[in-house]
């Protein structure tokens, strides 16, 4: 990866610790900037300040430690082993996608040739946990959370993948850098100033993996699973302490990797058209971490402002009309892909 | 259809107006919102013009006033007068964590001896010690804002 | 400002007044009527509790459900959780005593709790309230339907998912109460009507206050139609979810916006005998046609509108004078009986007053809106999902005191 020789291991080791240690800070830079900061503002109010001093930047750091010092409570009729795993699975899907994300033109854990395939089948993993989860709970509130949950998720896989197709029919390839370069050295009717994002030829695209991936985060107006003023907290009800502090972060982690996700497959990820090489792998981070910022504040502003949809108007919202629209994009792509070879 | 898909922007729109626009929080314990005059806070009590008449505590929806008094002998106010009778105010409590602050007591004392003041950070840590004694009750007086003037068309007598 | 939105058009699938198909066991519904919440369980059915604590149910509401999936084949509210005995204790209590007590009932709008009471002490008296008092009365009764009504349209939209409305129902709402301190020294019960009157006149540069909160309720009236009322999710969610019928909801006792949105033209403040002079501005009464529960809100919202522009013309048109008539020191309320009822926020609230002569009334009877308006929800809630019962239920909003009493 860098010129340096490292060993198998070692280089394991690293990324290892790369990815566990950017998970948990992506949850809190998206939890606090728009959960924190952006919601109050949206609601006439400031939201924390005095934590930390500086307006509050270290409430989430110290909720965090306030759950982990919480006591472990089951309830008496759990199913205790899959009552303490399902919130790890929800939050092995949030680490896996983070492996194939690039942030330069060699900063990717794993560039994976089916990098595409591979992050939408393994944020997936995250509909076994929550039913897990509200299985193991023992109690009604929480089954019907997950049941609706599971109903959700697997409706929502289908318009996901489909918005995705047409970008990886544009780009030719299910490498996300792959996808990257091929945005960034694009071309607009000939001109290059700003290489060929596919938000501007996949903008029905966009709009549909948006909408499915605040579906997949189970975020208003899809947040059925997790129905506030009905079911409490749906699936994560009977969770307290540290393991809701897992739910948490698998479910703001996701929120980033799904942004970061939309950022790279529609807005060029890390590229910038007229960097390249090294100034890149500098540059990369920064311009990935703004892109993801916008594409989440538009995820959280919908967030906050829609009322949720109800699950059978959920399901028919994705069956009858997100699927057939990605069907027609993908028509449509591949028509004007083969029209101007 | 195109009225429902504007409806979904016109609501965006106003969160995102919310957002740019100033919060209305006040910061509590750095900044203070005053309440306006007549807010009832707590009740203060002027000791010189008690005569111990009971009235407050008989009306008092909770029973939260206790009076204790008793009487005594003053010198005449003339010569070769007779010697008076006046009542002297032992014990006069309120008990704020029975207190529904209605303003009952204040209303209907006849010689003005309790008044409202709008303050209202006396939070203590023992429910006991919100019992307000005689001269805690006394340093309130300090607080009692004076009486507002009346909005035109109010006629000034009889409340 | 504006003078309110054109109606959109109905858009009820299958009509008015269609349920699904349910079938209903004649044991059961004999159980239920019975008020036995252990019904046997049969198999496939779940038997759910909207228990006591539930963020939906504002306050202590219990509403036992029996499931099937999703689908509600039957319900049963019990109440009493909150029960408090205000009729017990006004028997022992003297009438300013009370008038504190009976602010409580209904807590959001307490002012307008007062009211019927004082009206009916007042009239087993003979004496009235002068002009001017009664103009305040009205004013500060319009006061509190805008706060409950402000934070019913915030929290409506809450129990339907957007998180954002309860924030800007209760800020605005803090505008209003900050009026109603300034006049009574209570934000949230002001304890401000007196036999014969009131107790105090209005501060100095309150009715120049008002008009600039009347303005601002009224912008915020736009924004909760932006917000929520425009937007086509919540429309989905609550357009034909809980249509009650006129004649039915009239024979449950169904009362205020709620039965006002079933079409019915009932407004106690102009049908009834208001004892306070709305008839003297002009004013209008809102009526839906479709007995759902967006017509619900809808009607509500205007119903803000609509006060906060009569509260605009009641300042305008304030006569001068005293604001308490001759009374004695002491208050002995005649032997009588007396039934007054008023338009409250909730609905139509009522008072019986058997007095007998005492400085504390003998007997008082209070007819509480919300009771009525809840006793339609096991009919109103078979066939429909777990997620319209609880916007069936914020719509009909009712508050637990005022159930409970």
């Amino acid at each position: 990866m860098i010129g340096l020789q490292i060993g198998w291991g070692t280089t394991l080791a690293i990324k290892t610790l790369i990815v566990l240690g950017f998970v948990p800070l992506s949850a809190l830079i998206l939890g606090y900037t728009f959960l924190l900061k952006m919601m109050s503002h949206m609601q006439s109010r400031l939201g924390p300040m005095d934590p930390g001093g500086f307006h509050g930047w270290y409430q989430l750091i110290g909720d965090g430690l306030k759950f982990m010092q919480k006591e472990d409570i089951m309830p008496a009729e759990a199913d205790r082993r899959v009552f303490a795993l399902a919130p790890a699975v929800v939050v092995l899907s949030t680490f896996l996608v983070f492996v194939v994300i690039p942030a330069g033109p060699r900063l990717v854990v794993e560039p994976l040739d089916v990098g595409v395939f591979y992050a939408l089948a393994v944020s997936s993993l995250s509909v076994i946990g929550v039913l897990m989860a509200g299985w193991a709970s023992s109690n009604k509130f929480a089954l019907m959370g997950a049941l609706r949950a599971a109903a959700q998720l697997i409706a929502y896989e289908l318009p996901l993948v489909l918005a995705v197709v047409g970008v990886v029919m544009q780009a030719g390839t299910m490498s996300l850098q792959g996808i990257v370069f091929h945005q960034q050295s694009g071309s607009l009717f000939g001109w290059s100033g700003i290489g060929q994002p596919f938000i501007l030829t996949q903008f029905v695209g966009f709009a549909l993996f948006m909408v499915a991936a605040q579906a997949e985060l189970t975020q208003p107006p899809f947040d059925m699973p997790v129905a506030e003023s009905e079911l409490v907290a749906g699936y994560m009800v009977e969770y307290t302490g540290f393991r809701f502090l897992f739910f948490f972060i698998g479910e703001f982690g996701t929120a980033f990797a799904f942004s970061a996700l939309a950022a790279t497959l529609f807005l060029g990820g890390w590229s910038v058209p007229w960097v390249h090489g090294v100034a890149a792998d500098w540059l990369g981070p920064l311009v990935l971490f703004a892109k993801v910022m916008f594409v989440a504040f538009l995820m959280f502003w919908a967030r906050f402002t829609y009322p949720r949809l109800r699950e059978d108007q959920l399901q028919a919202l994705a069956w009858k009309w997100l699927i057939p629209i990605a069907l027609v994009n993908i028509l449509a792509t591949g028509v004007l892909k083969v029209a101007f070879r | 259809m195109k009225r429902e898909i504007k409806g979904m922007f016109t609501g965006l729109g106003v969160t995102f107006k919310t957002m740019m626009k100033p919060t209305v929080t006040v910061q509590y314990p750095h900044e203070r919102e005053d309440p306006p005059t007549r807010a009832r806070g707590v009740i203060a009590l002027k000791e010189e013009n008690c005569t111990v008449c009971m009235l407050c505590a008989r009306q008092c929806p909770d029973w939260c006033i206790y009076i204790e008094g008793h009487k005594e002998q003053r010198p005449p106010r003339r010569e070769g007068g007779k010697p008076r009778n006046v009542s002297v105010l032992d014990r006069f409590d309120i008990d704020y964590a029975l207190c529904m602050y209605c303003g009952i007591c204040v209303e209907v004392c006849p010689f003005d001896a309790l008044f409202w003041s709008p303050e209202f950070e006396y939070s203590e840590q023992r429910i006991a010690n919100l019992l307000h004694d005689k001269d805690r009750l006394g340093e309130w007086m300090a607080t009692v804002p004076e009486p507002e003037p009346l909005e035109e068309g109010a006629v000034k007598g009889k409340k | 400002m504006t003078t309110g939105t054109e109606l959109p058009p109905p858009n009820l699938p299958g009509g008015v007044g269609q349920l699904p198909e349910v079938h209903l066991d004649p044991q059961m519904l004999r159980q239920l009527a019975e008020a036995q919440v252990n019904v046997e369980l049969d198999t496939g059915d779940m038997i759910l509790n909207l228990g006591p604590q539930h963020p939906a149910t504002h306050g202590t509401l219990r509403l036992v459900v029996r499931l099937d999936g999703e689908r509600v084949i039957a319900a049963d509210p019990v109440i009493g959780y909150m029960h408090r005995g205000y009729e017990k204790l006004t028997e022992y209590r003297t009438y300013p005593q009370i008038t504190t007590l009976i602010n409580r009932i209904d807590w959001l709008s307490s002012f307008a709790n007062e009211v019927p009471f004082i009206a009916g002490a007042e009239m087993l008296m003979g004496i009235e309230a002068p002009p001017r008092a009664q103009y305040i009365r009205t004013i500060l009764t319009e006061l509190s339907r805008i706060a409950t009504f402000l934070l019913f349209l915030g929290e409506m939209g809450l129990q339907v998912g957007a998180i954002t409305p309860a924030f800007y129902g209760f800020r605005d709402r803090e505008y209003v109460l900050n009026l109603i301190e300034a006049v009574t020294g209570g934000r949230f019960h002001p304890n401000f009507n007196r036999i014969g009157g009131l107790k105090d006149d209005l501060p100095w540069g309150w009715n120049s206050d008002t008009r600039t909160t009347m303005r601002k309720v009224l912008e915020s009236c736009d924004e909760f139609e932006n917000l929520v009322v425009g937007n086509p999710i919540f429309e989905q969610r609550t357009r034909s979810i809980g249509i009650i019928p006129a004649d039915l909801g009239a024979a449950y006792g169904v009362s205020g916006s709620n039965i006002r949105a079933s079409g019915v033209d009932w407004d106690l403040r102009r049908d009834g005998n208001p004892h306070l002079p709305y008839n003297e501005i002009e004013w209008k009464v809102w009526t839906h046609p479709d007995g759902d529960s967006f017509a619900r809100y809808w009607v509500r919202l205007q119903e803000t509108r609509e006060s906060a522009r009569m509260v605009l013309q009641l300042i305008d048109q304030m006569p001068s004078g005293p604001i308490m008539s001759k009374v004695p020191r002491i208050i002995k309320v005649p032997e009588g009986e007396v039934w007054v009822n008023t338009e409250n926020p909730l609905g139509e609230m009522g008072y019986y007053i058997v007095s007998k002569g005492a400085t504390g009334p003998f007997r008082v009877k209070i007819r509480s809106a919300s009771f009525s308006n809840v006793s339609i929800l096991p009919w109103m809630l078979r066939g429909v999902y777990v997620p319209d019962i609880i916007t069936i239920l914020a719509s009909l909003y009712f508050i637990l005191g005022d159930i409970d009493r």
